[in-house]
């Protein structure tokens, strides 16, 4: 990584190691043997370690140094408290991404670390490989976290304080923005090295200046929020109102929305209560059924999801999706689907459908929305990785409102991406469902390139078009060579055609539909962004949309992945180098539209995740197992190591040369209209 | 034995256990971690293996000998031994382990018994041979010599 400028903030001890070296894990388990051994192989990794042998004392260790870890390795079975437990607590309290691992590896189980949120799933033994990759995670939900800040509201300061997940909120109270904002600055967050955009400390201007303060739901904080929702009821309670009753400043409805996301999941997982999601679940392991029928009220997202999964069939994929479509909010903020978007979210497909949704009709919320939502989007794109935090994957799928999408995409991602890693993991579970996801990952580049162009409002419908865009995409490419990036103006008059073409062809096929289930995810989420601003998100929202795609795949070993990570390279390069960084470091900040696509995010996040050459290799499975037009192929390996490159540099500071990004005739923007 | 000597030998013990399937992979991994600034480090962590699984092997014998077995009691600790057998790669422990587990799930208290002999003594066994490994390894130490890294061909 290119980050060996960056140190970790001034708290952490290796200010001068390079990412990710000197990544902070807690790793908790019983077993004094594997507890040794894994700290053993951390050590090797150049980690930064510290053993627990009991959950509880990991529990208070974390809560006493919030900022003090970047991530937890936590065994499922443990005397004193379940391991799933603690998951809960440290995503609701710490945000931190967890990793859950057991000598157990039977699909319930994995399938209980998926929902209850968890990023990966390792099955002992573990092998070092496995914990040689975990510090994506980390990076993953940061930017997730970035887009939903910038997204809530608007704030383009160079807060930067999102990168630091575990940005030491002094005040407890304190959790609003601006005042993390004011806190970030002098706060040590910086130390955290995964912040490649951020970087030393000054998120640069153009880029940087939207990052927002990560809100840490302190104690006190989430029992004000669950005052609100009590007082509201736990069923009727919307983001808006929790708001509103908590009254706490600088606080915004993107970070309650997700917030309450995650609650709702672990209010769930208590009660027992299997809703939609009891449905969900099962619907994901065995496939298409039943489930869609709740899956419908979802949105499509998770018709896609599902399908994306493996389970569902091409055309029951397409017809649940076309009842989804029928349904324009797809997500409401009172995230009446979380539920089934639990299930769902693990595959994250709905993200990419809000996503497109938004495109086509209508821009995609301001830049901010949209940065998040690609951050988001990647994340779904990997169902593989059930393991991934099943609230996060909730979110993005619910994920059409703002904020929480990002969230949980970025959970999703974490999800994908572990699936590649450790063998254990559960991507042998989910490696049926690869070929699926290479397929739509190719996909939804291209939608998300034409999506942009015509982000619709809804998602649901933009699903369907995206399923169709990939088919005409290369005849269809708009004038625009440029990736959605490049086109906030083409992309308005592209997306408005472009949307009856995706809207037709719903009809088209399953397979599409599959695809688009990729995308959906993603897509949700700008959708819901989108619905505050048009065009320009849409356009941004392409841009991220793809890089999210290419990104959430990108850590999967599945070519798809690659795919994904390589077309939405391709559609962000058009966009300025300017826009990328913007787009990188702010995600969204949108501020005002840029129309940069978020491609500079999704650079950067190709940066993480993947490095020059294995994105190329990626790519290159990509092309040969997607069905994606040539052009999108020739994208990945044109410019995915030179996007990653790019992202590098600029994270770096460095102006990159951009024009390789400039994928005439690939874009997926040139959708005509 | 001279020095060359004996690292022929310890090398050809080494592969035999793996070969006889009382090593696997993971114990490769273990010993991949070792190295100049860790150069006990396998021999540490078997010891601490030793140590939690006679302790888990205590408590079943306990658990077991029960009038009435408590199973909830019994499984964890199946599971623990499974994952620290695996983990340091006492394969044919880890495999008893897997047994055992089924037996505990279908809570037949007649095999649960025969699988706590069956782990015990392929326990004893791994605790035999890698005592002995690391016995050949002190005494290349001891002689002045490097420990010849494992050459599997599998």
């Amino acid at each position: 990584m290119i980050n060996s400028g960056h140190g970790r903030g001034p708290d952490s001890g290796s200010n001068s190691d390079p990412f990710p070296a000197g990544l902070r894990v807690l790793v908790v388990d019983d077993d004094p043997t594997c507890l040794m051994i894994l700290e053993r192989m951390l050590m090797t990794c150049l980690y930064r370690v510290t053993k627990c042998n009991r959950a509880e004392l990991a529990l208070s260790l974390l809560r006493k140094n919030k900022n003090g870890f970047d991530i937890v390795i936590s065994d499922v079975h443990m005397p004193d408290m379940d391991g799933f437990k603690l998951l809960e607590h440290v995503g609701l309290e710490m945000d931190l991404p967890v990793i859950m691992m057991s000598a157990d590896d039977s699909k319930s189980v994995v399938l209980k670390g998926v929902t209850h949120g968890a990023v990966d799933y390792l099955i002992k033994p573990v092998r070092i490989e496995a914990l040689k990759n975990i510090w994506q995670h980390v990076v993953r939900k940061k930017r997730n976290e970035w887009n939903v800040s910038e997204h809530s509201g608007g704030s383009i300061e160079d807060t930067g304080g999102d990168r630091d997940r575990q940005q030491p909120r002094e005040d407890a109270d304190n959790n609003s923005s601006s005042v993390n904002e004011g806190n970030w600055r002098s706060s040590s967050s910086r130390k955290r090295k995964e912040e490649e955009v951020d970087d030393q400390g000054d998120d640069k201007e153009d880029t940087s200046s939207l990052k927002k303060p990560r809100v840490v739901w302190s104690v006190e904080l989430h029992q004000q929020f669950v005052a609100a929702v009590n007082q509201l009821g736990v069923d009727k309670a919307v983001p808006k109102k929790i708001l509103e009753m908590m009254n706490v400043p600088g606080l915004t409805r993107e970070n309650v929305a997700s917030h309450l996301q995650k609650y709702r999941i672990y209010l769930r997982r208590l009660g027992g209560v299997s809703q939609h999601q009891g449905n969900m679940n099962h619907s994901f392991m065995t496939g298409q059924d039943p489930s869609f029928g709740p899956l419908s009220s979802l949105n499509g997202f998770d018709l896609q999801a599902l399908a994306v999964v493996g389970q569902l069939p091409a055309q029951s994929l397409a017809q649940l999706q076309a009842a989804g479509l029928g349904r324009s909010s797809l997500i409401k903020p009172g995230m009446s689907s979380s539920p089934l978007v639990d299930q769902r979210s693990i595959f994250n497909f709905e993200n990419p459908k809000v996503r497109f949704g938004d495109g086509h009709g209508q821009t995609i919320n301001n830049g901010n929305k949209q940065m998040s939502l690609l951050h988001g989007v990647p994340t779904g794109m990997e169902p593989k990785q059930f393991a991934g935090s099943h609230m996060r994957v909730q979110q993005q799928i619910t994920g059409v409102r703002p904020g929480q999408n990002v969230q949980s995409s970025g959970m999703v991602l974490s999800v994908a991406d572990h699936l590649p890693r450790g063998g254990p993991s559960m991507l042998s579970s989910l490696g049926q469902q690869q070929p699926m996801f290479s397929t739509s990952v190719s996909r939804r580049s291209d939608l998300t390139g034409a999506v942009r162009n015509s982000i619709p409002e809804t998602n649901n419908r933009v699903v369907p078009a995206t399923h169709s865009v990939f088919n005409n995409f290369p005849a269809d490419l708009p004038q625009n060579n440029f990736p959605l990036a490049s086109a906030p103006g083409i992309s308005i008059p592209v997306s408005a055609s472009y949307q009856e073409e995706v809207n037709s062809s719903d009809a088209k096929g399953g397979s599409s539909a599959a695809t688009a289930g990729f995308g959906n995810p993603c897509y949700d989420m700008f959708n819901n962004f989108s619905q505050q601003q048009q065009q320009h998100h849409n356009n941004k929202l392409n841009d991220w949309d793809l890089r999210n795609i290419g990104l959430a795949f990108s850590h999967q070993d599945t070519a798809s992945a690659s795919a994904a990570f390589s077309t939405s390279e391709a559609y962000s390069s058009s966009s300025s180098l300017r826009k990328r960084r913007e787009t990188d470091a702010t995600v969204v900040t949108a501020h005002g539209q840029n129309q940069q696509p978020p491609s500079r995010s999704l650079n950067h996040l190709n940066h993480v995740f993947m490095d020059g050459g294995s994105v190329r290799v990626k790519s290159e499975r990509v092309a040969e197992t997607v069905t994606c037009p040539p052009a999108t192929t020739l994208f990945n390996e044109q410019y995915h190591q030179e996007d990653l490159m790019s992202a590098l540099l600029k994270q770096e500071g460095i102006p990159s040369v951009d024009n390789e990004f400039d994928f005439d005739g690939y874009s997926i923007d040139n959708i005509p209209v | 034995m001279d020095l060359v000597q004996m690292q022929k030998s310890l090398q050809d013990y080494t592969k035999s256990l793996f070969l006889e399937g009382i090593l696997d992979s993971q114990f490769l991994q273990l010993q991949q971690l070792q190295d100049e600034s860790n150069p006990d480090f396998v021999s540490q962590v078997v010891t601490l293996f030793f140590q939690d699984s006679d302790r888990i092997l205590n408590d079943l014998s306990l658990s077991l000998g029960q009038q009435v077995v408590d199973f909830k009691k019994v499984d964890p600790h199946v599971h623990q031994l499974k994952g620290s057998s695996s983990s340091i790669g006492a394969q044919r422990v880890k495999n008893a382990c897997v047994v055992f587990r089924n037996f505990c799930e279908q809570q037949n208290v007649e095999a649960c018994h025969r699988c706590l002999q069956q782990v015990k003594q392929e326990y004893y066994l791994v605790k035999n041979r890698l005592e002995t490994l690391f016995k050949l390894e002190q005494q290349i130490v001891a002689s002045g010599g490097m420990i010849p890294a494992v050459e599997l061909g599998f």
